[in-house]
């Protein structure tokens, strides 16, 4: 059974755990605890298995709560390993998001309960966290792609204090993606593959769009499919 | 349809709105009054318009009136940005400030043919009989009297107007509730308007000295983390800054890295931006800032 204790020590352990390269160490968040002493009804999916977001509201709110999940791990690895030349201003800036997202995601969990997916591995092996190019370059990635899937997935809430929810939280993404893409480039707070150059309104993606995305930095993939 | 009628039209949707999520809002909906209600203008649903082609489909009534409040709204924006960018000497920042200009007018365009394309009467600059940037009632001489002739005012002011820009969008979401056409829209410029934000704060920050995150960051006691009091309304409201509960959640009670069982008032509130009401959004621009034909 997952506790938050657990969880804690498995998020934590990030750092030392992407270096275990998965071999036989379980499933991130569960950890090495014993498996089969789960018994709820979402179980313990093996590191390779799949996850679906579910259906309606509930499907919205375990979507986002997947695409909090990779970008909180993502964050909290950055700031457990700073790349080179971090300077203290970035640190601070990246600190923050990290415990932005990382709230983000606990809201999620807390809020969908008994209903939230399971905690996800993740696969951060094509990032190179000792590059600052590579770091931001997959920051910026996570923080535009989060944008998108928002903004795409909003038409579906049927609930309107969920949709408050996602509005409130889709803003500082953007905000997030806007200050990423001014350390890459000063100037590049808007750029034209995620702001349209005609319309000046940002790109809103589909799930499958987002997940095709999302899987390549998930061992456990994730399937939105009662969503176009 | 003018800026009254905007208002009638919002408000019938509204107090549902606002009771379903926040009963609070019952102190804000009656600050203003105008008068008796207008009879409801009929809209026609004209068809064949490139909009309409390209997104198939009519909009309601309701619809129209949150469109044309974004309109307004961006109306506002561009103005600012269109006389900032145009005053010789003002902006250093030419291309990093002339992209947020140029977004502006494009939203002033899209919304402009969206709102005609589904049949609509989109508001124009005609509407005010002043805008005032200054936020002196027409004055031109109000507290940001130097908006124009220094550029740190003139960032500013930016800063707000973009921040305040976000949360009337946030606000009005609810009310395109389901929208497929629209409320993706509105996200999506919405979206733009918080990158505006936060490029906004991170350049007073990085390259003249401010000390705002590119997020905005309350304390307990004060929703405004600008350090300018006279815009303290623009980070209140009913569900101010400042909040830090979402959905219900009790945010300053779960896990942070920091703490396995609380997070602090500067991420929760950082995390989640709130909303304002669009009579919260009126009450700020009106009359200070603009004022509108009757």
């Amino acid at each position: 059974m997952k506790t938050e204790t657990q969880t804690n020590i498995g998020e934590a352990n990030m750092a030392r755990r992407s270096f275990l390269r998965f071999a036989g160490a379980g499933v991130a968040g569960v950890g090495l605890l014993a498996a089969s002493s789960c018994h709820k009804d979402h179980g313990v999916t093996p590191p390779s298995g799949t996850v679906d977001v579910g259906s309606g509201d509930i499907g919205v709110l375990n979507y986002a709560y997947a695409l909090e999940q990779l970008e909180a791990a993502f964050y909290t690895q950055v700031v457990a390993t700073p790349y080179s030349g971090m300077s203290s201003t970035e640190l601070s800036y990246l600190t923050q998001i990290r415990d932005h997202e990382v709230l983000h995601r606990n809201f999620f969990k807390t809020a969908l309960a008994s209903n939230a997916i399971i905690g996800l591995t993740v696969n951060f092996s094509a990032i190179n966290f000792s590059s600052r190019t590579s770091v931001l370059t997959a920051a910026k990635a996570f923080e535009d792609l989060g944008v998108t899937a928002y903004d795409g997935i909003a038409y579906y809430i049927q609930n309107p204090a969920y949709l408050a929810i996602a509005g409130s939280i889709v803003s500082v993404e953007a905000r997030h993606a806007a200050l990423i893409g001014n350390l890459l480039t000063l100037g590049n707070f808007a750029t034209s593959d995620q702001v349209s150059a005609s319309t000046s309104l940002n790109v809103s993606n589909t799930p499958s769009t987002v997940l095709a995305a999302a899987n390549t930095y998930l061992t456990t993939k994730v399937t939105a499919k009662s969503f176009a | 349809m003018n800026l009254f009628s905007i208002i009638e039209e919002i408000e019938k949707v509204d107090p549902e709105f606002n009771e379903r999520v926040s009963p609070r809002r019952d102190a804000i909906k009656n600050i203003t009054s105008f008068g008796s209600k207008v009879a409801l203008a009929a809209v026609p649903f004209a068809l064949g318009t490139m909009f309409k082609k390209a997104y198939g489909q009519a909009a309601s009534s309701s619809v129209l009136s949150v469109l044309n409040f974004a309109l307004t709204l961006e109306i506002i924006e561009s103005t600012f940005y269109k006389t900032g960018t145009g005053t010789s000497g003002l902006v250093t920042d030419t291309a990093y400030i002339g992209q947020i200009n140029t977004d502006e007018a494009n939203h002033v365009a899209f919304l402009t043919s969206a709102i005609t394309a589904a049949g609509g009467t989109p508001v124009t600059a005609s509407e005010f009989t002043y805008v005032d940037f200054t936020g002196g009632a027409g004055s031109q001489n109000g507290p940001f009297a130097t908006v124009f002739s220094n550029y740190q005012t003139f960032l500013a002011v930016a800063e707000t107007f973009e921040d305040t820009g976000v949360r009337a969008y946030k606000g009005q979401a609810p009310n395109l509730l389901g929208n497929q056409t629209y409320l993706t829209a509105a996200l999506d410029i919405h979206a733009v308007e918080a990158r505006h934000a936060s490029a906004i704060r991170y350049l007073r920050t990085s390259k003249y000295g401010a000390t705002v995150n590119p997020w905005i960051t309350s304390t307990a006691a004060d929703s405004n983390d600008t350090g300018i009091t006279q815009v303290d309304a623009n980070y209140a409201g009913a569900t101010p800054e400042n909040t830090t509960t979402a959905g219900g959640v009790n945010l300053l009670t779960l896990p942070s890295i920091e703490s396995g069982s609380s997070t602090s008032v500067a991420v929760a509130t950082a995390a989640f931006d709130e909303p304002l009401t669009m009579t919260e959004v009126l009450a700020i621009l009106i009359p200070a800032f603009v004022n509108v034909n009757g």
